[in-house]
């Protein structure tokens, strides 16, 4: 395949993938209720397209033991088998099903990012709120730390965290959640902070509510709008560093399925020209933008955008 | 002029003060290791005799406080301690690798920067248009992708067909055409991820811009609208893209860890994942504060640049 040819694909591609976009679009529109179709109109195709994917990949990480012709680590064949049946995208280095893999792999990255996303949002939030709320020396004391803990890049600080914990499932969510809830963290405070300056939070304060109800009764129904538009943005970070740490073999560990590792596990073959590594990589590719067109189109709306 | 000075003071005493506080948490987040590093080196089965030699060795038997002003005298001097795993001086193994990856960023900045400040400019001036729309998608789909999946791409499609070599294999006595011919793919590779970024920033910066009443009175003046663009919104749309470009700096600082793996380049990213890989902590520490150092000061510069190009925030205090 040339550089020509995939010149003429990509239109192709894009094409057929915003009109796939639109006629999921148009069948949701047909299946649910009249306000929420008025909401899904408002959808450009690239968001249409990006609802369909998530769609698709959600459904392969439920029903993957059904979809999957194979088992997740089942050895079946010698090492790197060419794309024929009944193995369609080959074997792995080790004799494993890839497309099986890859089915299992939409389950296990995309679970341990979402987990790892809601962790980081569920300990941002609440401190990020709570020391708006408190302010003075607590709010000083965290927000310093949280400086510090920024000051490093992300992956640095992973990486050194890992050297120390070692690499089981349970430091690395724990390790990527801590370093991404800083960023919630940020985030949380500040749009606190105008929310707790409003009469309301006052009399609330007066009537002598404790801090839990104010969080979660006042402040948060208020601040759900910039915090679920950056839970999608947070997601595609978490999930781009689970897939590097993973690539440089240091993210979840084998036999788990998992796309980041099965790019690594196969890179060989790319310089005999065979494209099997590259797909994993692009499921990665196709999800993370996914995720960024339905964010983008979130935030133009909340925004109120329209120039 | 004084009041820049006094405002440079004391943004650069805020870096060192985050430096020192970065090295401190370095420094313990190793003292939580469970068991401690002469455990590490000699495994499970060493007798306790050996691991008190070797605690001995390490100054792991001095209390805390004392290894830590030891280590970081040692750090500002540029002794980094001793590699574990390769038992050779830890400066001997970073010195050569940090110059690698200092030139890979450096080449990519000479390519990523005019691009996306152009790319930005442009599709701030066509706003809306197909070319920005289009731009804008590219871009967000760029900003999507692992670097590794961009790096696999262009090895697939520009080194098999023998265009450029995959491998990054470049030694200090490489001449340097040589080298940039070799580090091309590697600096694409960035340069793609990196452009992206800055080239929505930028749209953005100028968009800002763009808002304000003195544009709008170009505007209906009659000016052009690449004039517009250039004369009056580019000088004041400077310091922000100034401030675009550190950030993205200080992102391609560790960008550059993947991305060298990719391409097996002999930089400072590979040695530290190798660091990880073998949980070889003193590379690891010395790695991390040599990354950090980096992303701190490019944030550092983006700031001084920002308030000083920026009379409003001068000002406040």
């Amino acid at each position: 395949m040339s550089l020509i040819s995939v010149l003429i694909w990509l239109p192709i591609v894009v094409a057929v993938s915003l009109g796939a976009g639109w006629l999921f679009r148009q069948t949701l529109i047909r299946l649910v209720n009249a306000p929420t179709a008025k909401f899904l109109r408002t959808a450009p195709l690239t968001a249409s397209f990006g609802m369909l994917t998530i769609t698709i990949y959600v459904t392969c990480a439920v029903f993957a033991p059904l979809i999957a012709p194979f088992g997740e680590s089942e050895i079946l064949s010698a090492s790197f088998e060419p794309w024929a049946a009944p193995y369609i995208l080959g074997t792995d280095n080790l004799g494993r099903d890839v497309f099986t893999r890859l089915v299992y792999g939409a389950r296990n990255t995309v679970g341990i990012a979402f987990l790892i996303t809601a962790l980081a949002f569920v300990a941002g939030t609440l401190l990020g709120i709570y020391s708006a709320l408190k302010g003075g020396i607590i709010d000083q004391v965290v927000g310093r730390l949280i400086d510090v803990l920024m000051a490093i890049p992300s992956l640095i600080f992973s990486l050194l965290m890992l050297t120390i914990f070692g690499t089981s499932v349970i430091s690395l969510v724990l390790v990527i959640a801590t370093i991404d809830s800083t960023r919630v963290f940020r985030l949380a405070r500040s749009v606190a902070l105008n929310i707790v300056q409003l009469d309301y939070i006052e009399a609330a304060k007066l009537r002598g509510e404790s801090t839990v109800y104010l969080i979660t009764r006042e402040i948060l129904p208020n601040a759900t709008a910039p915090l679920a538009a950056e839970f999608g943005l947070r997601f595609c970070f978490v999930f781009l560093m689970i897939s590097s740490l993973s690539f440089l073999g240091l993210g979840l560990q084998p036999p788990t399925a998992d796309w980041g590792s099965m790019v690594r596990d196969n890179a060989e073959l790319i310089s005999f020209g065979d494209i099997t590594p590259l797909i994993p990589a692009g499921a990665i590719a196709i999800l993370t933008i996914a995720v960024n067109f339905v964010v983008d189109w979130l935030l133009h709306r909340a925004s109120g955008l329209k120039d | 002029m004084k009041n820049l000075i006094i405002m440079i003071i004391k943004r650069l005493a805020l870096g060192v003060l985050t430096l020192f506080l970065l090295s401190l948490l370095i420094f313990l987040s190793v003292e939580a290791l469970p068991g401690d590093l002469a455990q590490e080196i000699l495994g499970q089965q060493a007798t306790p005799e050996a691991v008190a030699a070797i605690r001995r060795q390490l100054g792991l038997d001095l209390p805390p406080h004392i290894r830590y002003i030891e280590w970081l005298g040692g750090m500002v001097q540029g002794d980094f301690g001793t590699s574990l795993a390769l038992k050779r001086p830890i400066i001997d193994l970073i010195a050569p690798r940090l110059q690698n990856t200092l030139f890979l960023t450096l080449y990519t900045a000479c390519i990523a920067v005019p691009l996306a400040i152009i790319l930005g400019m442009m599709a701030s001036l066509f706003r809306n248009s197909y070319f920005d729309r289009i731009s804008n998608a590219t871009a967000l789909s760029a900003i999507s992708m692992p670097e590794f999946f961009v790096g696999y791409i262009l090895i697939y499609f520009l080194a098999l067909s023998g265009y450029f070599p995959s491998m990054a294999n470049i030694t200090p006595s490489t001449p340097l055409l040589e080298k940039l011919y070799a580090c091309f793919l590697p600096a694409l590779t960035l340069t793609l991820v990196v452009t992206a970024h800055m080239m929505r920033m930028t749209r953005a910066a100028i968009i800002n811009i763009l808002a304000l009443p003195y544009i709008e009175m170009a505007h209906l003046k009659g000016i052009k609208p690449s004039r517009i663009i250039f004369r009056h919104a580019l000088p004041n749309a400077l310091a922000p893209i100034v401030n675009v470009v550190a950030l993205n700096l200080a992102y391609l600082i560790t960008g550059v860890v993947i991305v060298e793996i990719v391409f097996v380049f002999p930089g400072l990213g590979q040695l530290m994942v190798d660091g990880v890989r073998f949980r070889d902590v003193p590379v690891v520490q010395a790695s991390s504060l040599v990354f950090a150092s980096a992303y701190v000061g490019l944030n550092l510069l983006a700031d001084i640049i920002s308030t000083a190009t920026n009379p409003r925030l001068m000002r406040q205090k």
